[in-house]
């Protein structure tokens, strides 16, 4: 493998500074990268090779000319295809948006590029975020580079795979119910939602508004740390952005934290956990104890997960949630409706109304048909106080238990999903299953905290397990020491899949 | 007490039987059966687009009458991932609206989704204020005729995104304009209070001299600044037995006119349908109905809902923040507002000793009415100087198609003005040679007054020496004065002419009368 390809971000954002490597060749190692494994793993839906050559050559240019350079100065990165770009296309990896080009470029990105960043392409996802294994692609699903037989993860499961793959340095990704999370913890790599309005949602297009977050994908914590201390800040084109000042998250990140409490939700602990995963998680505890944080019982009662006589799992927060986000997703995807951009019906109509009908009945896949339909009978007329209202009182009710948890703890710490990466095709006849793989990550979005998925370690089947630290409100930076504090402790950071040594 | 009023108010109305009913002011009444006593009862939405720079959700300008699509961005057009920003100038422009019209201003509110598909919808959801408007629970008092008022209910008024235009007259397809996508719209909904045409039109004609004496809206109705819905049905007694018409909204009329037509049609219409089946034409039986208005038959029309049945799926925008008013912004917009069109006119009614007609004129925008009390201030007397703004002030204004402020008079012109003609230095057709002349050039009256010899004069001798030389010029005059008869008071005043001729206006025609009385009869 290329010795450049085996560098961190902030490594190969160092040594480019430096004049060691050029941002030229960094660029070429990755595009060399993807050109030999793209083929197996699919995490782009399109690569930007000339463009991305074009910024290496002005960081090096700038460079030479001795101008600063930014944080990520010739760092070679990908983002997900649902945030906006002038260049290439923004498909959200939907036959309806196949050939749209955004007037626009979303705020993240701009950030990006403003840093130096290189970028290589846009990566593959469940069509419009909805879904946790980008089978829901309307393109093709994504492998993971850990065992190409099984998903990635999703949505964000292209800029998963593309990191864990080394297809780029690091990625964005946006994390609506876990999809950051959920395949960073399949594919072995860090990822973090940040606060729910932390980071610029300009550009991303919607799926649930009040709980969509951009964050970023890395192979360690500092390196996602760095990320997205490059992407968050105030932004004036975002209403619910905050304008609390970002604060240093790389400062002191290599720093144990003294006494760190670390709470453990009692009702993420049930039988609804097991196997291997749960072995990993109490692995992580005894390291944590080691470095002499304290461990504390906490409780999140409206965040309970059961499991019935029959195996089936249910919890309050998966229910809330796909209320919400099905409710807000069936009035944000609305707009798709043949007329402005997109797909529009080759069918002769006989009125407008068949015209939008048509054309997004054409285009537009089967969940996300289920989720505007889910959506727009919770907000019916009649429904909307038992199913929209009701959920919004069982949302506050979850956050205020997470409020009350933090009274007691620094950080709550528990399982990103309940098992690791599993096959294509093993859940897709059941949504209902494939939504509870979600069911540890989805209620920070209801309560808007942030939270990191780190590695743990392997399954005996070497599969990736993810573990997944909860702060409150605007605590980005405890949780990245807290998430470096463990990879100092365990060794464990910068996973390589078997595919990489081969 | 003001509820009080108008109770008494209806029942007067509704308590006669036998009385015809008024359909548009005092000219217009359908004649109903003997027993029958109908009673119109009208509500109204009032969409008001607001005046802001730029548009309510982006910083693309609020602009009418551009090439389509010119004055758009990602978020008006509704492109994926774009998010709206609240302009802070309307939510002003809305609390002066909604504080001139007595209404409570919330301490919070909100912006809600609206979903629904039509082409010139780019998000296919307008945001508005579903169930917490800006302002709730005002009134409108109007003027009636009679010199009577009556206070009309505003059940609430809110602030929503306009939506773009479809655009029929292409070949072969029909485009989308959205260069009014965004524009901000204020929803003024009345409580059914109203009773007739005219006291529509009254609300109507009085909410758009408050927005525009608010400087909120141009209020122009051939830019569609104003679009009225009213909704109408008929409160029928007879045979001590109350049917109600079904209730019918006429949708989009742009015009007053229009307005009108539409309401006087509907109350005929209304009537008509009830008498040949009172108990079908219910509003129980028929419900709420929507119709249109055909400006050319002069009648309402049928109207085909766009969409069979609408639920608009209303939820709160996720996108946007609650907006706080704290009670300082808000006492700093209510500080802004002064006193009120209706308010100022009564004022000058009763202060000044205006006429209605007067007072209403000059009350038809903000600095015509500022003018008449800086004159006023200046030591003029008002009812001199609102003569002379009704003559040449009007006329100008109307000349030029502005307001009489705008014409170019300044307050000391005018005080002076007015003070010279009250002081008997200059007569009424010097005065308005003046007015015009210092609107024009900015001078003083009094320059204008010297230069152009228009100073009534008041040196005798020179009067005298006039009057003589018309007597000389004049003997056939003078002697058709000394025979008495039925050319006597003619003659006087062809020797009169004369004098005023000579003098070319400026000396006073009394003086002149009295000094050739004393010598004709020397």
């Amino acid at each position: 493998m290329n010795p450049i390809i085996e560098k961190s971000v902030t490594e190969l954002a160092a040594a480019i500074a430096d004049g060691q490597i050029s941002a030229v060749e960094a660029t070429q190692a990755y595009l060399d990268a993807i050109e030999a494994r793209e083929p197996e793993i699919a995490a782009y839906n399109e690569t930007c090779g000339d463009l991305a050559m074009q910024q290496a050559q002005a960081v090096d240019a700038k460079r030479q000319a001795g101008q600063t350079l930014g944080p990520l100065a010739g760092v070679p990165v990908a983002v997900k295809d649902n945030l906006c770009t002038e260049f290439g296309h923004t498909t959200c990896s939907s036959a309806y948006l196949k050939n749209f080009k955004a007037p626009y470029t979303a705020t993240v990105v701009a950030k990006l590029q403003q840093a130096g960043a290189v970028i290589l392409g846009k990566t593959n996802l469940d069509e419009f975020a909805m879904g946790s294994s980008t089978e829901n692609s309307g393109f093709a699903p994504t492998k993971n580079p850990w065992d190409t037989s099984r998903v990635p993860g999703g949505s964000s499961g292209g800029s998963a795979a593309a990191v864990a793959g080394r297809l780029c340095a690091g990625s964005l990704g946006s994390d609506t119910g876990g999809s950051i999370r959920q395949p960073a913890g399949l594919c072995g790599v860090v990822g973090v939602k940040p606060t729910y309005g932390r980071v610029s949602r300009y550009g991303l297009v919607a799926f649930g508004s009040s709980l969509d977050q951009i964050g970023p994908l890395a192979t360690n914590v500092t390196d996602a740390a760095l990320l997205t201390s490059v992407i968050a800040g105030h932004d004036e084109r975002d209403s619910t952005s905050l304008p609390n000042p970002v604060g240093d998250y790389l400062a002191d990140i290599d720093t144990p934290i003294d006494g760190l409490r670390i709470g453990l939700p009692r009702e993420f602990y049930t039988e609804a956990l097991g196997g291997e995963t749960r072995e990993a998680i109490a692995a992580a505890i005894e390291t944590y104890k080691a470095t002499g944080a304290e461990i504390v019982d906490v409780s999140l009662p409206h965040s309970r997960i059961d499991i019935d006589a029959a195996g089936n799992i249910s919890s309050f927060a998966v229910a809330c949630y796909y209320i919400v986000c099905t409710a807000e997703c069936s009035s944000n995807l609305a707009r798709f409706d043949g007329v402005h951009y997109g797909h529009r019906t080759a069918e002769k109509v006989d009125d407008i109304i068949e015209l939008f009908s048509r054309s997004r009945d054409e285009s537009l896949g089967d969940e996300v048909k289920r989720r505007i339909m889910l959506g727009t009978y919770t907000l019916s007329s009649g429904y909307y106080d038992a199913y929209y209202n009701k959920a919004l009182k069982v949302r506050r009710l979850i956050a205020d238990d997470f409020t009350a948890a933090f009274e007691k703890c620094d950080v709550l710490l528990c399982p990103t999903t309940p098992t690791t990466a599993f096959k294509f095709g093993e859940k897709t006849d059941n949504p209902l299953e494939m939504y509870l793989s979600d069911i540890y990550t989805i209620s920070l979005n209801l309560a808007g905290l942030p939270g990191i998925s780190i590695p743990a370690g392997l399954s005996k089947d070497n599969l990736p397990i993810g573990m997944q630290l909860i702060g409150p409100v605007l605590s980005e930076k405890t949780l990245f020491r807290a998430g470096r504090m463990f990879e100092l402790a365990s060794g464990i950071s910068r996973l390589a899949p078997p595919m990489l040594k081969a | 007490m003001v509820a009080q009023v108008c109770n008494l108010w209806l029942l007067v109305v509704g308590g006669t039987g036998l009385q015809p009913v008024a359909v548009g002011g005092t000219n217009e009444k359908i004649m109903t059966d003997n027993n029958d006593n109908v009673l119109p009862i009208i509500g109204m939405e009032i969409h008001v687009e607001l005046a802001t720079k730029t548009k309510i959700f982006c910083r693309c300008l609020n602009r009418f009458g551009d090439p389509p699509n010119t004055h758009t961005c990602p978020v008006c057009l509704g492109m994926p991932g774009s998010l709206p920003v609240m302009n802070k100038k309307a939510v002003e422009y809305s609390m002066k609206v909604g504080l001139a019209l007595n209404c409570t201003i919330a301490g919070r509110t909100k912006w809600d989704r609206k979903n629904y598909y039509y082409p010139d919808l780019p998000k296919a959801y307008q945001i508005s204020q579903y169930d917490m408007p800006l302002a709730s629970d005002g009134y409108l008092e109007i003027p009636l005729e009679g010199d009577t008022t009556k206070k009309l209910r505003v059940l609430r008024a809110h602030l929503e995104e306009d939506a773009g235009k479809n655009v029929h007259d292409l070949p072969g397809c029909t485009g989308v304009d959205l260069n009014r996508a965004g524009v901000p719209l204020l929803e003024i909904v009345s409580q059914p209070d109203m009773n007739s045409v005219a006291e529509v039109t009254g609300y109507a004609r009085a909410m758009q001299r408050i927005v525009r004496w608010l400087g909120v809206s141009e209020a122009n109705m051939q830019m569609g600044h104003m679009r009225f819905e009213p909704n109408i049905n008929l409160h029928i007694t007879r045979d001590g037995k109350i049917y109600k018409t079904p209730i019918i909204e006429v949708k989009n009329l742009n015009s007053f006119r229009s307005l009108e037509g539409a309401v006087a049609f509907e109350i005929r219409r209304q009537y008509e349908l009830w008498q040949d089946d009172p108990d079908g034409f219910t509003l129980e039986k028929l419900g709420k109905q929507n119709r249109g208005y055909d400006v050319d038959r002069e009648q309402t029309v049928f109207q085909r809902d766009k969409e069979e049945a609408h639920d608009y799926r209303y939820f709160p925008d996720p996108d946007l923040m609650p907006v706080v008013v704290s009670s300082d912004w808000r006492d700093r917009v209510a500080g802004e507002i002064g006193e009120l069109p209706l308010a100022r006119r009564e004022r000058f009614m009763t202060e000044y000793k205006l006429t209605f007609e007067e007072a209403d004129s000059l009350t038809m925008d903000g600095p015509t009415g500022d003018l008449l009390d800086a004159v006023v201030e200046a030591g003029a007397e008002a009812k001199r100087c609102s003569k002379l703004l009704m003559s040449r002030g009007l006329a100008l204004a109307n000349e030029k198609n502005c307001t009489i402020a705008m014409t170019g008079i300044k307050a000391w012109q005018l005080a002076d003005l007015a003070k010279m003609q009250d002081g008997g230095d200059i007569n009424a057709t010097a005065a308005a040679k003046i007015f015009d002349k210092m609107t024009a050039t900015g001078d003083s009256p009094a320059d204008i007054a010297q230069a152009d010899g228009l100073l009534i004069v008041k040196d005798d001798s020179q009067i005298e020496k006039w009057i003589d030389d018309a007597i000389a010029a004049n003997p056939q005059a003078v002697a058709e004065i000394a025979q008495g008869g039925k050319k006597q008071k003619k003659s006087f005043s062809f020797l009169v002419g004369q004098v005023m001729q000579a003098s070319r206006g400026a000396a006073a025609p009394a003086d002149v009368q009295k000094q050739l009385t004393q010598k004709l009869a020397e």
